[in-house]
This record gives C-alpha cells, sequence and structure tokens, in this order.
C-alpha cells in the first residue's frame, strides 16, 4: 500500500514544485475539486440519510433490490457510470429534452461534474450510515417516543447524535470518493479549464506533456486525502 | 483463516507456472516468429491490415500489435518494452525516441492526416464552415492543446484567424468522437480517419483550413529488434504501393 506513494515521493520534482502546483490550471483544478466535491457531499448527506434510514428502519418488499440499487454505483466501472448518466441527463438521454425545455444545459458544465460524483459517492455514506443506524438499535429511539417525544424530535434529539460519528466518516468517504472521481466525470462532464477539469483530470491530462508537473500535482491530491482523513479522525474523536 | 490464503497463493502461483511451461514448447514447435509493432491508435484498421498482408507472404511470422497514443508508446519503448516497429502519429514523439538512439532506422514518412469537422447525423446545427465553430451557442468540442489533434486544432484556427471557444478539451479524440456521436456536442475537430471509421454515426465536413494543420505519421524500427530484417521488410511494406493503398482506404493523404 505504501510503496506506490513512497514511489511517487522520489519522483516529485521538488526544486519546480511549488511554480508546478501555483500554476493557474493547477490552482483552478485544485479549486473547482474541492468546491465541486463539497456540494456534492452536501448531495449525498441531502439525498443519502432519508434513503439510509429507509433501508434500516423500514422493511418491506423489494427492500433487498432497492439496496443492490443503491449500492450499484459501488461496484460499476465509473466510466459506465458516466455513460449512464450520458444517457439519462445528456441532451439526447431521457431527461434531456426535459432539461433544454427548462432552458438548462447539464452537459460540459460544473453541474455535470456535481452529479457524476455525486453518483459514484452516494453509496459510501449510505452504506456508512446504515451500518451506524443499524448498530444504534431502536432501544432509544423506543424510549423517547414513550416520554411523548414526536418523531422528529426522537430523530433530530436522539438518533441523530447517536449516528453522528457514522454520518461523519461516511460524508468523509463520500468527499474523498468524490475528490478522485475521473472515469464518470470524463465521460460524461467532459474537461474544460475551470468549468469541468478537477484535479484527477489535470493530472492525466499534463502526463501527455509534462510528467513532473503530473507527478507534483498527484502528491497534491495525496496531500489534500490525508488531510481530509486526518481532519475526519480529529472531529470523529472530538464527538 | 492466513494458511488458507497462503495455500491458494501458492495454487494460484503454481497454475500460472505450468501455463507458462506449456506454453512455450509450444511456440517453439510450430517456429513462428513474432514481430512486435507499436502503432498510435489512428492505425489501428489500416496496420491490421498491413500485418495481415505481411504474415500472408511470410510463412511462420506473426504481427502482433500494440495500439495506443504515440506518448504512451513512447514512454513504453524508453522504459524498454520489446517493440521492433514504431510508427507514430506524430514527429514530435518519433524525434523523442531518436533522441534517445532508440530507433534503429532512420524514420520515414508513410502518410499524413488532416482534420475534418465532425457533426452528428443531420448536422443539427447547421455548421457549414470552419468560421461557423465560432458561433455562439454551439457546443464545440476539440482535444485539448497538449495532444497532437489539440495542437493541430489549434494551428487550423489561427491560420483561419477564427477563435474556438469549446466548451471541453478533450484527452484523445475518441473522446471527442464520442462527444459527437452521442449528440452532446454539436461539432467536434477529429482526423479525417475517424469521420471514415465512425461510418454514419458522424457526418464529416472538409475546410480548406486543414492544410496548414497536417499531421504526418513517421515509422522506424526500433534500436536492437530482434528480427532486423522482419522489422525492415514490415516498413517497407507500408511504405511501398501495397501498404499506401490500404493506408488511402483507410482515409490517410499521401506523405507530403
Amino acid at each position: 500500500m505504501l510503496l506506490p506513494l513512497v514511489a511517487i515521493l522520489a519522483r516529485t520534482p521538488w526544486s519546480r514544485f511549488f511554480e508546478l502546483i501555483t500554476s493557474e490550471a493547477s490552482r483552478e483544478a485544485l479549486l473547482l475539486s474541492l468546491r465541486t466535491s463539497s456540494t456534492s457531499t452536501l448531495l449525498c448527506i441531502l439525498l443519502g440519510v432519508p434513503m439510509a434510514v429507509v433501508l434500516a428502519r423500514t422493511s418491506f418488499r423489494g427492500q433487498g433490490i432497492l439496496r443492490s440499487l443503491v449500492l450499484l454505483p459501488l461496484v460499476l466501472p465509473p466510466v459506465v457510470g458516466g455513460i449512464a448518466l450520458l444517457y439519462t441527463f445528456g441532451r439526447r438521454g431521457l431527461l434531456g429534452e426535459t432539461f433544454e425545455v427548462l432552458g438548462m444545459q447539464v452537459a460540459f458544465s460544473t453541474t455535470a461534474v456535481v452529479m457524476a460524483q455525486t453518483f459514484v459517492a452516494m453509496p459510501f455514506l449510505v452504506v456508512s450510515l446504515e451500518g451506524a443506524l443499524r448498530t444504534a438499535g431502536q432501544k432509544y429511539e423506543v424510549v423517547a417516543a414513550s416520554l411523548g417525544a414526536g418523531p422528529t424530535t426522537v430523530f433530530r434529539r436522539v438518533t441523530l447524535p447517536l449516528v453522528l460519528p457514522g454520518l461523519a466518516s461516511g460524508a468523509v468517504l463520500a468527499f474523498a470518493r468524490s475528490l478522485g472521481e475521473f472515469g464518470a466525470t470524463i465521460t460524461f462532464a467532459g474537461s474544460l479549464q475551470g468549468v469541468t477539469r478537477t484535479l484527477p483530470l489535470e493530472i492525466y491530462l499534463r502526463r501527455e506533456t509534462d510528467a513532473q508537473a503530473a507527478v507534483a500535482l498527484s502528491l497534491v491530491l495525496v496531500v489534500v486525502a490525508v488531510l481530509v482523513i486526518g481532519f475526519a479522525r480529529q472531529g470523529r474523536s472530538a464527538l | 483463516m492466513k494458511r488458507l490464503f497462503a495455500g491458494t497463493i501458492a495454487a494460484v502461483v503454481i497454475a500460472s507456472l505450468a501455463g507458462c511451461g506449456s506454453d512455450e514448447p509450444e511456440s517453439s514447435a510450430a517456429e513462428t516468429t513474432t514481430l512486435t509493432v507499436y502503432a498510435a491508435s489512428s492505425l489501428t484498421k489500416a496496420f491490421e491490415e498491413i500485418g495481415r498482408n505481411f504474415e500472408s507472404s511470410h510463412d511462420g511470422v506473426e504481427v502482433r500489435f500494440n495500439f495506443a497514443g504515440s506518448s504512451d508508446l513512447v514512454a513504453q519503448i524508453q522504459e524498454g518494452a520489446p517493440a521492433d516497429v514504431f510508427a507514430s502519429a506524430d514527429e514530435a514523439n518519433m524525434d523523442k525516441l531518436t533522441a534517445d538512439d532508440l530507433t534503429g532506422s532512420e524514420p520515414h514518412t508513410f502518410a499524413s492526416n488532416t482534420l475534418e469537422i465532425a457533426v452528428p447525423p443531420g448536422n443539427p446545427a447547421r455548421v457549414k464552415t470552419f468560421a461557423d465553430l465560432a458561433d455562439k451557442g454551439l457546443n464545440l468540442v476539440i482535444c485539448a492543446p497538449e495532444v497532437p489533434c489539440g495542437a493541430a486544432a489549434q494551428q487550423a484556427a489561427d491560420s483561419a484567424g477564427v477563435e474556438l471557444k469549446p466548451v471541453s478539451e478533450e484527452q484523445s479524440v475518441t473522446d471527442v468522437l464520442a462527444k459527437v456521436t452521442s449528440g452532446e456536442a454539436d461539432a467536434g475537430l477529429v482526423y479525417a480517419t475517424d469521420v471514415m471509421a465512425a461510418g454514419n454515426d458522424v457526418e464529416g465536413i472538409e475546410f480548406p483550413e486543414s492544410a496548414s494543420a497536417a499531421v504526418v505519421y513517421p515509422i522506424a524500427t526500433v534500436a536492437e529488434p530482434e528480427n532486423v530484417d522482419l522489422a525492415q521488410e514490415f516498413v517497407d511494406l507500408v511504405l511501398d504501393e501495397t501498404g499506401q493503398s490500404i493506408l488511402k482506404d483507410a482515409g490517410f493523404a499521401p506523405a507530403p
């Protein structure tokens, strides 16, 4: 696991490092990556929390199928995810014309990047949270309800605090997955500096002409990933 | 558990070793010689046919291809990959190889390729000329300037005096073509050979400005090939009438 990271460190052109990572293209790619990944993590929370609650707290026919569908992006190659998104939200896709009528164009926009990232990152959040919900059990919820708390109060005051660590680690995983997203983005959103070219796409393109710059940027991505994980750990132990 | 895991690994290793062992006598018994050709992806169709042609005139010779982006191929050869012949989609990548003394023969140009405008069938955005590509509201997709097809697009735009505002700069010409065939893009700049290979999925529009941005394909044997004579014969076949007519059928123009 560590060896490839050591290899990156060994190949990093330290003398040109700052010049390489502070070029306009690199900065824009990093900012875009951070911006889109944060947005998609937020979307994952908004859409994923209800989904996890439904999966963990209810039982109905076809629940197994629903769970498999939610997990699908996890096992699907991202390129396939990108093609699926393209045929759904693309200009000639299932919903493409609806969007066009509304005057919205998803293709080649930052929105498309966020959609691709949300698509691939959502399962991480749902799986973590569902696990946390099941582990926490329903004892406290039942007690709270018997003491007269309404469902909203129970969720807000009892369930949420119990599963917060699980939600936090799910969100971190989703963020990390969004940050590294490549395949679905390049097939669905395209690649344009400042609009859709996230850091992984920039790295892949740089490799074409300037391998050293690609290595330097890869190291930036590694550092950001380590920071995110470290930050999440600290947050968790504080909780 | 650990023991079971180790056992599985051992079994896999033994099985794969056995596989290797049974392969080798087979190939030496048949006395086949393998010629390994590294060629740019745009040459896939034409070179596969030239390869079949070469095999039919050389008994016991098998031509194996590695098709990829020229810069990837150069990187592989520089890292010691066993290539006999290298055909590049641009001179810059061949130059990298000669600079490292990795070519066995003087590179010869054998074909050229020009850009065409590719539009989805029916041309929904009604693109007619190169200047139309600068229209506002047109979803234009080209290659990024870092890759050869993007450099060519930039050159064509400069010579036409048109400023292109693409909605996406793709990694490779196949990515551009995919955006056009799926209808996401209204127009894309790709090579004439790509339009021909895509068949009915796209329509090609030629434009005069492409002449200034033609890319030239050089071929050479790689230094110290396993089969010097065979490698040279393959290069000769590409350069003579047989090879040239196959390349022409695939949409390539003759080398300048």
